[in-house]
């Protein structure tokens, strides 16, 4: 079905982890441009992929796990969603099924000024394990538009969720994600998210509660190009005992304008939570902003952070350079560095697309 | 400043010279750290630098590296016969200077491992020197993250194994250096010096700068020197000036200093 779309539109679905030609291991696709959805495919037997309306009519519970993660009067976008009918994936990993390959999913902006609302849900049932990546993507000739999604996850008991989002928007356009996870006990839930090219305005801060034992990672790698606006974030609540969480953003600021949250609290005892900001400012213009809130209820909570935002050390350019690197390539590889965290759990082949997009981001003429 | 030293520096070596330090007054900041330098290197052949703390003795090499830090107000730089005063940093390294440093920075993110790469290093060349410097397992640890001191120096002879200059400058490499790694140490910089070869076939160069002599022990240099209040003040076979230095501390040299300035007062 993919055969609709131009071919190099189909190569900018690839950057984002979103294989159209069947080479690459899935265990299922899905795919939505603008507000229609053009491929839903599963291709092992242990994962559900439906399109959310239909998920409702053959699972009567589904409904139940709408709003409840992410609330419906949470804001206006919030609202928009719930008085639009749902569009949007619903995956699953059926109990105990390792599923190893990723589904691959992408909503792709393809009209300008068109406003795309999406509402996802997964689910990763007790015992199984799920990988997911999103690719969220505007067609190269779209001015403007936006973006509003839901996405709600629900980890059971002892599941492995991993969700990783790429974000490849043009300039003009503005991306408003609302997410929110419930990980139940020793469950585990991995967020990255990754956004290495111009987008007006996003703003997202996803929030996850985590149960016994549980563990929830958000990990992020930003780099804002001038003229962009991020305010960024993930909250992480550890409400049961032996609850852990960890909270990672490496924030590249090339005149772009950027706030950097982040929020653990310590509600129950035996639970950890550390949380790092990491910023690196390369222009003129621009700020980077970390808010790294950490909320101790308990007396039985560890729970620490780093944040440090500043420029690249002189020193450290010129270290570089004694050993036969331009300026540039120094710098190059410096902040190539500096995005380089060691994402949990991604598939090979996305880790692979991502070191590509930062070469890009970071190289080419664009620092 | 007095022709006389300038001219006094070349008798300790003789030409070709890959090194030419003439009458070289450099600042750091506001501060005014080498004053009327001069030293000149013959091809294949190894310096050692004493001196006490603040001599300029790292500033020396940082300058003769390029380091943005330093100014050079006055004099000049030759490498291989041509002023390299106007080159930056990165083109002196590709000419073929390379420099060891005292305290190298810690670079967030950056592998040991991709620097080296960077370098043109080849994988299979990367792992064996790794292996017998000791720091296969810092291959994949970002650059100086958590290294202690004696990591660190062997982790800056591992790149400038890769990088093969012909002129190596070490800042101290034994220093912070368990008397174990010395040995390893020193092997490896004979190795970055063709010490193993033959004079006449020797083309790497060398200045170490070495505060306790230590590494004296293991590694044979041929020319010594004292520095102290930003200039070289007395030339001589390094035994021998090692044992001045440890049997009379820098006394003696502080009397040449003042000689010196007498010198210049009465001229």
């Amino acid at each position: 079905m993919t055969d609709k779309i131009p071919e190099e539109e189909l190569k900018r679905l690839e950057r984002v982890g979103y294989d159209s030609s069947g080479k690459l291991r899935r265990a299922g696709s899905f795919l939505i441009t603008d507000n229609q959805i053009v491929e839903t495919r599963k291709k092992e037997k242990d994962v559900e992929i439906l399109p959310l309306k239909k998920a409702v009519e053959v699972y009567p519970w589904v409904e139940e796990l709408m709003f409840r993660a992410v609330p419906e009067d949470k804001d206006e976008y919030t609202k928009t969603a719930a008085e639009n009918p749902p569009v949007g994936y619903f995956i699953r990993a059926l109990p105990g099924a390792k599923v190893k390959a990723p589904v691959q999913a992408c909503f792709f902006l393809k009209t300008t000024r068109f406003s795309q609302v999406v509402h996802n849900i997964v689910v990763a049932e007790p015992g199984s394990e799920l990988h997911i990546i999103t690719g969220c993507i505007s067609a190269f000739y779209v001015k403007e538009g936006k973006h509003i999604s839901i996405t709600e996850y629900y980890v059971r008991k002892g599941a492995l969720l991993t969700y990783s989002m790429v974000h490849d928007w043009s300039y003009e356009v503005e991306v408003f994600p609302r997410s929110g996870a419930e990980v139940e006990e020793e469950g585990i839930f991995v967020s990255n998210y990754v956004a290495l090219t111009p987008a007006r305005k996003v703003q997202s801060y996803p929030v996850a509660k985590v149960k016994r034992d549980g563990f929830a990672g958000f990990y992020s790698i930003v780099y804002a190009h001038p003229d962009t606006y991020f305010d960024l974030g993930a909250a992480t609540l550890l409400e049961e005992p032996g609850a852990r969480g960890e909270i990672i953003s490496r924030v590249v600021s090339n005149g772009g304008e950027v706030i950097s949250r982040g929020h653990i609290l310590g509600a129950a005892s035996k639970t950890s939570g550390h949380m790092e900001c990491s910023g690196l400012l390369l222009g003129e213009k621009g700020y980077i902003h970390a808010i790294p809130e950490l909320k101790g209820a308990t007396r039985d909570t560890e729970l620490s952070h780093e944040a440090a935002v500043g420029r690249i050390a002189p020193e450290e350019i010129s270290y570089l350079m004694a050993r036969g690197l331009d300026e540039e390539s120094a710098r190059a590889l410096i902040i190539r560095g500096f995005l380089d965290i060691k994402i949990k759990d991604l598939p090979e082949e996305l880790q692979k697309s991502i070191d590509e997009m930062i070469e890009k981001a970071t190289g080419g003429g664009a620092i | 400043m007095s022709g006389k030293l300038r001219d006094e520096s070349k008798l300790y070596d003789s030409p070709p010279y890959i090194l030419e330090v003439e009458d070289l007054w450099v600042k750091a900041g506001d501060n005014l750290i080498l004053k009327g330098l001069d030293l000149h290197v013959g091809v294949g052949k190894l310096h050692v630098i004493f001196g006490p703390n603040g001599s300029g003795k790292s500033t020396l090499l940082g300058t003769i590296m390029g380091l943005p830090q330093f100014q050079v107000i006055r004099g000049d730089i030759k490498f291989k016969g041509k002023s390299i005063l106007g080159l930056s940093t990165d083109e002196r390294a590709k000419l073929g200077i390379g420099l060891a440093f005292q305290r190298p920075p810690l670079i967030k993110g950056v592998r040991l491992r991709t620097l080296l790469a960077t370098l043109n290093g080849s994988d299979s060349a990367i792992e064996e020197s790794a292996e017998e410097l000791g720091l296969k397992s810092h291959l994949d640890r970002e650059l100086n993250d958590g290294f202690s001191g004696g990591e660190m120096k062997r982790s800056e002879i591992l790149q400038l194994l890769v990088q093969r200059p012909e002129l190596v400058l070490l800042d101290e490499p034994e220093s912070g250096v368990d008397l174990e790694n010395i040995t390893l140490l020193a092997r490896f910089i004979g190795q970055l010096l063709e010490r193993d070869k033959h004079i006449v076939d020797r083309k790497r160069s060398g200045i170490i700068i070495t505060h306790t002599g230590h590494i004296l022990n293991y590694l044979n240099a041929d020319i010594a020197h004292v520095m102290m209040e930003g200039k070289i003040l007395c030339h001589g076979s390094p035994m021998d000036v090692l044992r001045q230095i440890k049997e009379k501390g820098y006394r003696e040299c502080v009397e040449c200093l003042l000689a010196e300035q007498s010198r210049e007062e009465a001229a």
